[in-house]
């Protein structure tokens, strides 16, 4: 493919590459990410391949290797259009019979179709499966349509046409004036608005200007940048150079965990390609105006997040932040006006400007507009990446299109935000989910990541362990946050340990207020969330553990035993076939003992058992 | 940022200098690339000797102190010899709430090593990692490149002792 010179080539190139493509003829995609892709994605593929060049259906039916579909539960994934047939959990022993059923006799394969956990049916196409059907997909939906190592996949479905659209019918002034209007906010935790960021590094005097990525995605349970940028990197690629070209930047960055190899290869692959054809580098389709991106992998550190520290890790610097008030749209990056916003956020950017400002501000509630993408992860049926407008309730969410709780045990809470979230209880689970209302609720957005709790789970166990988390991430350059949370984390450790004493709630919330008041960055800002939330909600927990010196869910080893309910237990033999320390003990069909001397408190017996014969005391 | 690396003793890698200009010249001989010069050294060494940051030092003309700042305060580093095997427990949100404690534990008693350590053999060398974002195959471990997840103890024990086979 030649360089495209202007506005008019690319119109061209599309019409061609969509002619080219008949919408009747059959195309297997395969979700490729990076949970499908360890499911075993590639024997399914090369097998894929093999059957149907067996078939002599080479060039009837392609194979499409794709990016994450989001039902990560059940994967490898496999959709066939233009049906839009949903196979999940396949395997290369299944190959076969897809391809002879689906090709030669025209009939689905229906143990392969997935089934719905309530009514117990199949259901045959994508678009009907509950995970899918009650989302809204407008940034995440193209990545299964889309080969993200092929850039002619992206503009044959209008890839590139919003940055057309910007660079030759918008000025600068009125771009900014869309995003603002449209109300998109940034999606990487902090939720500023993203039109006034643009606009004051736009207005800041020095120059030159840089534009950047933020993928430095650290929040554990949060993976939808990570997706992005490994199923649909053009998106993010047009968002920034049609920032860059609003902003007045001619250079910008990609900041990306190194932990995420094939996300840097596709965005490496994206790149080369958008340079190839014109979209990238020099006078970009012949508008005169330059703009080049260039990779930059992180070095495994959490606080690289947060915008300053970022820009000091891209100046091959300990990434250490620095105070707020000197704003990165000003002295940012080389000390230079820098705009830095996160992968989600860029991948917004061509849908507000082809679809425009009215139509984007239209979805959401009052002042959080537009869809956002979740991880739901944890404790749940449907694992995956959910796509839904703002203000969709927690409920929907979890159970709706999450399935509700694996094992059908009882919901206890969902941490969002990450590390600097909150836990969310249960009768907060009408709550609409946009920033202002998990703010309120103690918790915040953060990047997405959405982890379900259920009974099993100790939450002052899940405050130790976030803050154990803090604890090592801090940077340590300031008191408040290396000090404190250290001593939070300390008196946590003591409480599971059963070495709680009086006094240590009232300790832990001033010293989480002052975590909270005098920190640095917001890394300290909002280290105390996980304590303050689960104190807030969850108190009684850390009652039992203090004073009465029990974790009813069972997690605190030393706070808890296990005793075998006679009523319950059928003596099935598998916990005393499966205790290491041979700690049960019991005759065939008869109710089994646990010898509590000899029990080590490993949870095997507990999980093996089918009966809820094993309790917790 | 803490530091839980055993102290091994120091190996002797001789200095190859055509490996590290080559490095230093896919990295433009530019300081801000310092990151990304370490994460080439690392991939060929699993660790930093040190006889190679200084050679960068002189090289970038810069001080040796800035090297080790660096080195140190990034997770994806190391100044001691790693194992041929990395392995690497994801201790995410959703991998702890499905007991990637239990997996680390598994692996800890069975290489007879704790995190942050490295085998006698140098066979092995255990880690933990937040969230390497496959959170549906929780809890998941990496060994190198290549994930295993849906672990629980006996699997993770019969994983470990595949590689132990292999090694």
């Amino acid at each position: 493919m030649s360089r495209l010179e202007n506005q008019k080539a690319l119109e061209g190139c599309r019409k061609k590459l969509q002619k080219q493509r008949d919408p009747k003829r059959p195309v297997i995609s395969l979700c490729a990410g990076s949970g499908c892709g360890a499911y075993g994605t590639d024997e399914v593929k090369d097998a894929l391949e093999k059957e149907i060049s067996q078939n002599g259906l080479k060039g009837k039916v392609e194979v499409k290797v794709t990016g994450c579909h989001g039902f990560c539960e059940k994967g490898p994934i496999m959709v066939i259009h233009p049906e839009g047939t949903f196979y999940s959990q396949v395997k290369a022993e299944d190959v076969p019979e897809i391809v002879d059923e689906t090709f030669v006799k025209k009939e689905l394969v229906e143990r392969l179709l997935y089934k719905d956990p309530v009514s117990k049916q199949r259901v045959a196409k994508e678009a009907d499966v509950p995970f899918y059907s009650h989302q809204y997909r407008l940034i995440f939906g193209n990545n299964g349509l889309i080969d993200p190592t092929n850039i002619d996949d992206y503009i044959a479905m209008d890839g590139y046409s919003a940055l057309a659209a910007a660079l030759f019918n918008m000025s600068p002034e009125e771009i900014i004036d869309t995003i603002k209007k449209s109300g998109l906010r940034g999606r990487g935790g902090g939720g500023f608005p993203t039109g006034v960021k643009w606009d004051s590094c736009r207005k800041a005097h020095e120059e030159p200007k840089y534009v950047m990525c933020n993928a430095d995605e650290g929040d554990p349970g949060a993976y939808m940048d990570r997706s992005l940028l490994e199923g649909n990197p053009h998106s993010v690629l047009e968002g920034m150079i049609i920032g860059a070209y609003a902003i007045g930047s001619n250079e910008g960055f990609i900041y990306v965990r190194n932990e995420y190899p094939l996300a840097v290869k596709n965005i490496d692959i994206a790149i080369k390609q958008a340079e190839d054809y014109g979209l990238l580098g020099k006078n970009i389709l012949g508008s005169g105006f330059d703009f080049k991106i260039k990779i930059s992998r992180g070095g495994g550190a959490f606080v690289c997040g947060e915008s300053s520290a970022l820009m000091r890790s891209l100046a091959g610097k300990v990434g250490r932040p620095r105070a707020k008030y000197i704003h990165t749209v000003e002295k940012g990056y080389r000390d230079l006006p820098s705009t830095l916003n996160n992968v989600e956020t860029w991948a917004n950017v061509p849908l507000i400007i082809n679809k425009g400002a009215d139509f984007y501000s239209s979805i959401g509630t009052e002042k959080s507009k537009g869809t956002k993408i979740f991880s739901l992860v944890g404790k749940v049926k449907n694992t995956g990446l959910v796509e839904v407008p703002m203000g969709t309730s927690l409920r929907t969410i979890i159970y709706d299109i999450g399935g509700g709780i694996l094992k059908n045990k009882k919901f206890k809470a969902v941490q969002t935000g990450g590390p600097s979230g909150g836990c969310v209880p249960e009768q907060l689970l009408d709550l609409p989910v946009d920033f202002e209302k998990l703010t309120q609720a103690g918790a915040m957005m953060g990047s997405g990541g959405m982890i379900v709790m259920d009974q099993d789970n100790c939450m002052v166990d899940v405050a130790r362990y976030f803050l154990e988390f803090l604890q090592e991430e801090s940077c340590g350059q300031c008191v408040p946050c290396r000090e404190g949370i250290t001593r939070l984390f300390e008196i946590l450790t003591n409480i599971c340990a059963g070495e709680g004493k009086d006094g240590d709630i009232e300790l832990l919330e001033e010293l989480a207020n002052t975590v909270h008041n005098l920190s640095l960055c917001a890394l300290g800002g909002t280290a105390a969330n996980p304590v303050l939330t689960t104190l807030l909600y969850f108190k009684d927990e850390y009652l039992d553990h203090i004073y009465d010196k029990k974790c009813r869910a069972g997690v605190c080893k030393g706070l808890f035993y296990y005793e075998i309910d006679e009523e319950k237990c059928n003596g099935c033999h598998v916990c005393f076939r499966k205790c290491p320390q041979e700690a049960v003990s019991g005759e065939k069909k008869e109710p089994h003992t646990i010898d509590q001397e000899k029990c080590i408190h490993c949870t095997i017996c507990y999980e093996s058992c089918k009966f809820d014969a094993i309790v917790i005391k | 940022m803490a530091v839980t690396q055993k102290a091994l003793p120091l190996t002797e890698e001789p200095l190859d200098s055509e490996f590290l200009d080559g490095v230093l010249q896919k990295n433009e001989y530019d300081t801000e690339n310092v990151i990304m010069i370490l994460q080439d050294i690392t991939a060929r060494y699993n660790y930093l000797p040190e006889v190679t940051l200084t050679y960068v030092a002189r090289k970038l003309n810069i001080p040796i102190s800035h090297i080790f700042s660096v080195a140190t305060f990034y997770k994806a580093f190391s100044l001691t010899p790693r194992g041929k095997y990395i392995i690497n427990v994801c201790t995410g949100t959703a991998c702890h709430v499905r007991g990637a404690e239990k997996i680390k534990e598994t692996i800890e008693g069975r290489l007879h090593i704790h995190e942050g350590e490295t085998t006698e053999d140098l066979m092995f060398t255990l880690d933990t990692v937040r969230c390497l974002g496959c959170c549906a195959l929780g809890p998941v471990i990496t060994v190198n490149e290549k994930s295993h997840g849906g672990l629980d103890r006996k699997k993770t024990a019969s994983l470990i002792e595949q590689y132990e086979k292999d090694s």
